[in-house]
């Protein structure tokens, strides 16, 4: 911010094109932010999908011939594990389930708190109270712990663990999205909707929401990072995908005991989970910094 | 030029619940409107107009609200509104009862284009085909005045201007023709020029299609312009009402006398006075009558005397005061409407 008076007009213009310049070269900025995140989850999921292409392996075929062969090897790009598995296989393959998770469990988790923290916060009364009570009650659990135990009492296994993220994660997207339900219902302009005679579900979804939308939607960018890492700790635990299945907590956690002989077995897929991980925050800063220029 | 009566209120009460007690904010208020008739609710900031609007359509918060009183809209039977169901309200405005706000730069939603804002207006009381309701709303957007309508149906609300976000909303506010529009203080946010083009746009819309309008503002010279009564309103109550020419030519309240006082009009006659001191609250009412803290002419049983409304003159002509001094102080003004700019 220049505190100095132009002295001409064409100054005036001058510093004009100077701004507007300026603020091109950082919408750009914030584009490449989106670009870039979205490039590289694009990579990963081109990756895990046509991972028959990519390698000849199968994830869980043994070798007891060729175990533990580091990377760069003949024949195993990533070396392979104490069975004799291909690694690169292993990583590909697991990435379908890691990526199932951020997608599946966070796309659910996002339109039901979503929708529920929009009735809480529009309807209010005893319905907002009932709903937030059942939200503390979930808040009031250590988050981890209480997915331990919906699994442990469903049973292992992937599916179980879409069932309990499901039944947990979307108390966030509820809290979010009723706080910030409860400022808009007082603004004016949907004090003028209802004033239109428009029913409650069409102030709701077509007045609130598009206004509230970007806090959740960035939220859930966050959120998908959390439940690939969430996927990988239940997997790390036992919890999750089991064995011979490759999940990328699976392997890390399968890949410890060799920690000190083998570092690639923990390493390579901890590096997987970074790239997804990574992939997410660029697409939630660049999404966060678009929609805020959208308000300017 | 007015006909039966379109919209009647009677008693109306609005007490709002507050972490500092109870707020009067409208206390005993009647008042009726007539086909076709503009009626003018004047008074300062915080006296009660806008909770009045609000209580008629029904957008008033229910659970910290007390209300009490009758709203009677005639087409719709001889029933009370306040208290009916939810879908009855929600069917009566907007095609019934529509409103615009103070503040056009806020009434309409930011992430949405005019022209969706519009043509949703449209089709929330009619069914029509996408391209009805699009000629439609852009056929609106042209009688409100918006030049290249079509074009500027794509623009976003920060792309217009204030004047021109009133014009869209007084588009939206009439998509459904109602007959009854309750003005809230339409043109305070904007500057003299655009006021002044706003008012005649009601007005013009109004003598067009017939309907009423309740025409809410804090400043007496907009009012007696366009409207056919006006009821002047003071810390929750009516102080004064009856017909333009009743209350700008002869008021009979110290209050409105006051208001007129400060009001610029003809050339140079007399000096602008302001009212000393402020409303009271609207908690703490005082006794008696409520102006007589800033009341020239109080007298002790002013400050003791509950106070009602007084017919003032014949029988039809409905003009009533708040003041048992009337008759001494309501003194014959030289003022007429058009004297007010």
């Amino acid at each position: 911010m220049s505190t100095t008076w132009a002295t001409s007009p064409s100054e005036l213009l001058l510093r004009a094109a100077a701004r507007s310049a300026g603020r091109r070269r950082s919408l750009l900025r914030r584009r490449i932010t989106l670009i870039c995140g979205l490039a590289m989850l694009a990579v990963a999921i081109l990756a895990c999908t046509l991972a028959p292409l990519l390698t000849r392996y199968s994830p869980t075929a043994i070798d007891p011939a060729g175990i533990l062969k580091p990377p760069l090897s003949p024949h195993h790009l990533l070396g392979t594990d104490q069975y004799g598995r291909d690694v690169l296989a292993r990583i590909l393959y697991g990435g379908r389930i890691d990526l199932a998770i951020a997608f599946g469990a966070t796309s659910v988790t996002l339109v039901g708190g979503t929708v529920i923290g929009l009735a809480a916060g529009y309807i209010g009364g005893r319905v907002d109270s009932f709903l937030m009570r059942l939200v503390d009650l979930f808040f009031a659990f250590p988050f981890l712990v209480l997915i331990i135990a919906i699994v442990a009492m469903l049973g292992p296994g992937v599916f179980n663990m879409f069932v309990a993220i499901w039944m947990t994660s979307w108390v966030s997207y509820a809290r979010i999205m009723r706080a910030q339900t409860v400022v808009a219902k007082k603004q004016q302009y949907v004090i003028a909707a209802r004033a239109l005679g428009y029913g409650r579900l069409r102030v709701m979804f077509r007045h609130i929401l598009p206004n509230t939308a970007p806090a959740v939607l960035l939220f859930s960018m966050v959120d998908a990072v959390g439940n690939i890492i969430l996927a990988a700790s239940l997997g790390f635990l036992g919890l999750g995908a089991q064995a011979p299945a490759p999940e990328w907590g699976t392997m890390i956690s399968d890949g410890q005991n060799y920690i000190l002989s083998a570092w690639w077995l923990a390493t390579l897929p901890g590096l997987a989970v970074v790239f997804v991980g990574v992939a997410f925050s660029l697409i939630g800063d660049g999404l966060a910094d678009l929609l805020r220029a959208g308000e300017r | 030029m007015p006909g039966a009566a379109l919209l009647t209120v009677r008693d109306l009460r609005s007490y709002l619940a507050t972490s500092h007690g109870v707020v009067r904010a409208v206390d005993g208020v009647s008042l009726t409107v007539h086909e076709a008739e503009v009626v003018g609710i004047v008074g300062e900031s915080g006296c009660g107009k806008t909770v009045t609007c609000r209580t008629i359509m029904g957008l008033m918060p229910t659970r910290t609200l007390h209300a009490s009183g009758e709203i009677i809209y005639h087409p719709h039977g001889e029933r009370n509104l306040l208290g009916a169901p939810r879908r009855e309200m929600q069917a009566l405005r907007g095609s019934h009862l529509a409103m615009i706000f103070q503040d056009p730069m806020t009434a309409l939603n930011p992430v949405r284009t005019i022209g969706d804002q519009l043509v949703e207006a449209v089709t929330a009381h009619a069914r029509l085909t996408p391209r009805e309701a699009r000629a439609r709303a852009v056929g609106l957007l042209e009688r409100v005045g918006i030049p290249a309508p079509a074009q500027r149906m794509r623009d976003y609300p920060f792309q217009f201007s204030g004047g021109m976000l009133q014009r869209a909303l007084i588009a939206i506010a009439l998509a459904s023709s109602p007959r009854l529009l309750l003005a809230d203080e339409p043109t305070t946010s904007l500057d003299v020029i655009i006021q002044d083009q706003i008012l005649g746009l009601l007005a013009e819309l109004q003598r067009e299609t017939g309907m009423s309008m309740i025409l809410v503002s804090h400043d007496l010279a907009v009012v007696s312009g366009i409207c056919d009564r006006i009821v002047v309103m003071y810390a929750g109550q009516v102080v004064e009402q009856g017909t333009t020419e009743d209350v700008i030519g002869r008021p009979s309240h110290p209050y409105t006398q006051a208001l007129l006082d400060a009001v610029p009009h003809g050339e140079g006659r007399g000096e602008l006075r302001s009212i000393p001191g402020s409303p009271p609250s609207l908690i703490d009412v005082p006794d008696g009558c409520r102006f007589s803290p800033r009341c020239p002419h109080a007298l002790g049983e002013c400050r003791t005397w509950e106070t009602e409304l007084i017919e003032t003159s014949g029988p039809g002509r409905g003009a009533r005061v708040r003041c048992w001094r009337y008759r001494e102080l309501g003194k014959e003004r030289r003022w007429h409407a058009h004297d007010l700019a």
